[in-house]
């Protein structure tokens, strides 16, 4: 079975009515799942065994019975859990991600694991230890990254929705380049226990569905105050799916020019149809500036790989994971199992991050990126004392072939440019299918102020309902 | 020539939380190995930490104790290095902003009295234990892992290894009270690193500094001051230079051994540490704590001098552990009189532990029974030979004084109707002592309070019988 025409009140309401059982949706899930991913390489591990929660209530719990995908760098108790790594080839959980916790007393069924660029560093899902993923679109395409994986399972309709994570762009860029929606909400709204660091000021778990609500209802479960992180808020957590299907008469958009100038020819001009479709339904529209912008890639790159090279100081082949072998000292064990662990991008990120903090440079990169991240901040509070929304397009060109950039890292993190804002300031930034540009999917990113998801499922939603790009199927799954 | 020494301690406590400070295990001392960890300890993939706050409360109570200050607004710090006994291979600890800053204790030395500057106070966690097997193989241990620690780091504020002494002396006494660290040197609760340097009289610029670590005693410390004192003046005078290093002290020769010359200072790569919120200290809950804040052991010493009017080195005694000030003011809460107390206190009790080896917690003397019996021997119900035997019993089996003394029938025989006639009867029977006693003879006397206490089985009231005895021999 595939999810290309469902949602999870569809699904829900057939499980209700009995037309089909939650143990053949599991069963023909994972069926389809091995037939399909052949081309697309989505996942690293499928759980074959996977089973529905036992006493399901498709009353209480919208996601009762329903499949959902992983992120593998998501903690799964008894579920092989990798980052993608070599570095954690072999690694067994022996807790749940408070996310999981979540889901699973929602009764939603975990059928796998999905693939990344390794431990969530790239855009691509290239640098895999598992291989790249595909592009559901075209199969030469990268699906973009990192949760590439988790993009392309529910754009092929693998699944019907999948968890990502997002430190720079890592659920809004692949949603982009897959013709789905994806939401990275507010830093602390999602605890990130049992989520592997990256960058743990930036790290934030999300959804990627394929329509809107979809992921408010997954939302819906996943957030709120969690005992294990005390980095998320307190703050009560709305009913998401009271923001879908309101009107968007009134509602304050910007459009940062820095934003809109980084595109252009037709990508220019599917973003403008978006934001003038707004305007006709009686949103006001108003350009704005978010002058910090041309500092935000290097603010990011310094901060998040700073982050992580004492984050994956952890994986040294001691307590768990990779260990070579011959190894004739402990340094030699540290040494030759993190070298052979690690990919090249991870421990690029690593030397790039330890050289930004050693003694030498720590004033010079670090504390200097910890200023630049206020002003962008300082930007972002600027529009939204005025603005409910900032839009304009989440990628800058659509997604690239497989192999053309993963020997260029400077252009694969120029990339980002459009998506790490929101990761540096922490607000909650979705993208929503806009339109194809050659026959590749692009998206319209959206922010709202910290914890105002409301507004980001509000504007999407209408979005989704005006283009209705969900009717087109990926041209890749097409036999 | 003359040199000057300068000596800067640093002294880590383990603050008495039940919780370690990141994450829910225990804090233990002496289980089976790895028992009290968890995926948190272990550094498992995804895990965070979750600060248990009362390791601020005790951090603050030791730092209102030593008149620090405390900064409002406190943050982590990690510290990155590998070792197999760090796990995650960075420790959480505070580096650019410390709990508490600019504090000082009092010491006296040689009669003189000195402020030591604490310079900063900071919170971070304990890591575990590396041992070596004889097979080759090295073991971690990581139920020590995590377990809270408070780093005092003294200002470089003294000048020899007396001073040394008495400030660490002082600083254990002061944290002890506070009831926030059990301090106990053996168990590794308290530890000890000094750095001293020594440079001419009259330099100025201070001289290089060697580091000692893991000093296991406060005679250790002293004793590796001044084995370094003397080495390093001969160092100079031999024309040759100090090394910026790190030395231990070896037990067994007296002499401090080098660990390792230092080469520039190790790259922590420090940075604030993302997954613990910065925390406000509010005043309202300083001040909350400082009215909750045990009475400090200079408190203590006023009230036992001015108010008990015990002698200053009696009150000196009982102050020289927390639990030794407490069972005397428990004593004297239950009516013991406070003279007559620190006497038992500081002697017959003193004398029971020394002999036992033991700590006044493992006795069975309670110290409701203490004032029991000393209430007995001032009230005359018991006399003071007799309440050594009681001492002894309610000691060795934890029986009821007063229990014992009116089962035993050793209460005093004071009354005047039972008295009088064996008076009487004594000065008939003995005509020769009358004269005796006319003649100023003081013995007389002796003797006849002996025949009584022989013919009461020694529980007459002596000083009841006196009274009467002289009353009787005056009125023949």
């Amino acid at each position: 079975m595939n999810y290309l025409n469902e949602n999870i009140d569809s699904l829900n309401k057939k499980l209700k009515d009995g037309e089909i059982s939650a143990e053949s949706l599991a069963k023909d899930t994972i069926e389809n799942i091995k037939k399909t991913d052949e081309k697309l390489n989505a996942w690293i591990t499928v759980k074959e065994d996977a089973k529905p929660a036992e006493n399901l209530d498709f009353n209480a719990n919208k996601l009762a019975g329903i499949p959902i995908a992983i992120k593998d760098n998501i903690i799964t108790n008894g579920i092989k859990t990798t980052a993608a790594s070599h570095m954690l080839y072999n690694y067994m959980p022996m807790y749940d991600a408070t996310v999981i916790s979540k889901l699973k007393k929602a009764q939603a069924t975990i059928v796998g694991k999905t693939n990344l660029d390794e431990f969530a560093m790239g855009s691509s899902t290239e640098h895999s230890y598992y291989g790249a993923t595909h592009n559901p679109w075209n199969l030469d395409k990268v699906p973009g990254g990192s949760s590439g994986g988790s993009a392309a399972a529910v754009a092929s309709g693998q699944v019907v929705a999948a968890l990502g994570s997002d430190t720079g762009g890592s659920i809004r860029q692949p949603a982009a380049f897959n013709g789905i929606f994806g939401i990275k909400p507010t830093y602390g709204r999602v605890s990130r226990w049992g989520l592997i660091a990256f960058g743990s000021s930036l790290d934030q778990i999300g959804v990627m569905t394929k329509r809107v609500k979809d992921s408010a209802e997954v939302l819906n479960v996943i957030a709120g105050s969690d005992e294990h992180d005390s980095t998320v808020s307190e703050k009560e957590v709305p009913d998401f799916t009271s923001f879908i299907g309101q009107d968007v008469k009134g509602l304050r958009v910007a459009v940062p020019k820095e934003y809109m100038d980084a595109v252009s020819g037709e990508m220019r001009e599917v973003i403008q149809k978006q934001i003038d479709s707004l305007k006709d339904a009686g949103a006001i529209i108003n350009e704005v500036s978010l002058p910090h912008t041309k500092y935000v890639v290097p603010d990011y790159y310094i901060i998040a790989s700073s982050e992580a090279s004492s984050n994956l100081q952890r994986y040294d082949g001691i307590r768990y994971g990779y260990r070579a072998k011959d190894t004739k000292n402990l340094l030699d064990v540290y040494v030759k199992s993190r070298s052979e662990g690690f990919g090249t991008e991870v421990k690029r990120r690593i030397m790039l991050g330890s050289f930004a903090l050693s003694a030498g440079s720590y004033d010079r990169f670090f504390r200097q990126a910890a200023k630049v991240r206020t002003l962008i901040c300082d930007d972002f509070d600027k529009i939204f004392a005025e603005n409910d929304v900032i839009v304009g397009p989440t990628i800058t060109e659509p997604a690239f072939g497989i192999g053309e950039e993963v020997s260029d890292p400077i252009k694969m993190y120029n990339n980002d440019i459009l998506t790490i804002s929101a990761n540096l300031a922490g607000v909650p930034a979705a993208s929503v299918p806009a339109g194809l540009v050659d026959g590749m999917p692009v998206g319209l990113q959206i922010m709202a102020k910290r914890f105002d998801e409301g507004n980001v499922f509000k504007t999407a939603d209408f979005i989704e309902r005006t283009n209705k790009f969900y009717e087109k199927t990926p041209a890749g799954m097409e036999d | 020539m003359n040199f000057k020494s300068t000596i800067g301690l640093e002294v880590h406590f383990e603050l008495k939380t039940k919780s370690k400070i990141f994450s829910p295990s225990p804090v233990t001392y002496g289980a089976e190995v790895n028992t009290a960890t968890n995926v948190i300890d272990w550094a498992m993939p995804g895990v965070l930490p979750k600060l248990n706050k009362d390791v601020y409360r005790l951090g603050i109570m030791v730092a209102l104790a030593t008149h620090s200050h405390i900064l409002p607004t406190t943050h982590f710090d990690r510290k990155n290095y590998y070792y197999p006994d760090n796990p995650k291979a960075y420790q959480i600890t505070q580096f650019f902003q410390p709990l508490a800053r600019d504090g000082y204790i009092e010491v006296e030395v040689r009669g003189k009295k000195k402020r030591i500057g604490i310079h900063e106070m900071h919170i971070e966690e304990d890591a575990g234990k590396n041992t070596h097997g004889a097979n080759g193989y090295s073991y971690v241990d990581l139920n020590r892992q995590g377990v809270p620690l408070l780093e005092v780091v003294s200002e470089p504020d003294m000048e020899d290894p007396e001073e040394a002494y008495a400030y660490l002396t002082k600083l254990r006494q002061i944290v002890q009270f506070t009831g926030a660290s059990d301090v106990k040197m053996e168990e590794g609760s308290m530890r000890v690193d000094t750095n001293i340097s020594i440079r001419p009289a009259g330099q100025k610029e201070l001289g290089t500094k060697v580091e000692m670590k893991n000093l296991n005693s406060f005679d250790h410390v002293r004793r590796s001051l001044a084995y370094e004192e003397q080495r390093q003046q001969q160092v100079l005078l031999s024309g040759g230079k100090v090394q910026l290093s790190t030395r231990r002290f070896d037990e067994a020769t007296g002499k401090t051994v080098l660990e390792r010359v230092k080469e520039g200072d190790a790259d922590y790569r420090y940075f604030p540490e993302p997954d613990i919120a910065p925390y406000h200290i509010k005043q309202s809950w300083i001040d909350e704590i400082k009215e909750t804040l045990p009475e400090s052991p200079f408190e203590r010493r006023n009230r036992y001098i001015n108010d008990y009017g015990i002698k200053a080195y009696d009150a000196d005694v009982i102050l020289q552990t927390k639990e030794s000030s407490d069972y005397y003011d428990a004593a004297v809460q239950a009516g013991a009189d406070p003279t007559l107390a620190a006497n038992w206190l500081n002697t017959q009790i003193n004398g029971y532990l020394n002999e036992n080896q033991i700590g006044i917690k493992d006795i069975k003397l309670t110290p409701e029974h203490l004032a029991e019996m000393i209430k007995m021997i001032k009230d005359g119900t018991i006399s003071t030979k007799i309440a050594k035997k009681v001492f002894k019993e309610s000691m060795e089996n934890g029986t009821d004084p007063k229990k014992y003394v009116e089962d035993k029938g050793m209460v005093q025989l004071s009354d005047l109707s039972v008295l009088e006639p064996m008076v009487t009867k004594v000065v008939d029977d003995n005509p020769q002592s009358v004269e005796d006693f006319k003649n100023g003879k003081d013995r007389a006397i002796g003797f006849l309070v002996g025949q009584i206490m022989k013919q009461t089985r020694g529980k007459a009231n002596p000083k009841v019988v006196n009274e009467l005895l002289n009353k009787e021999l005056q009125s023949r």
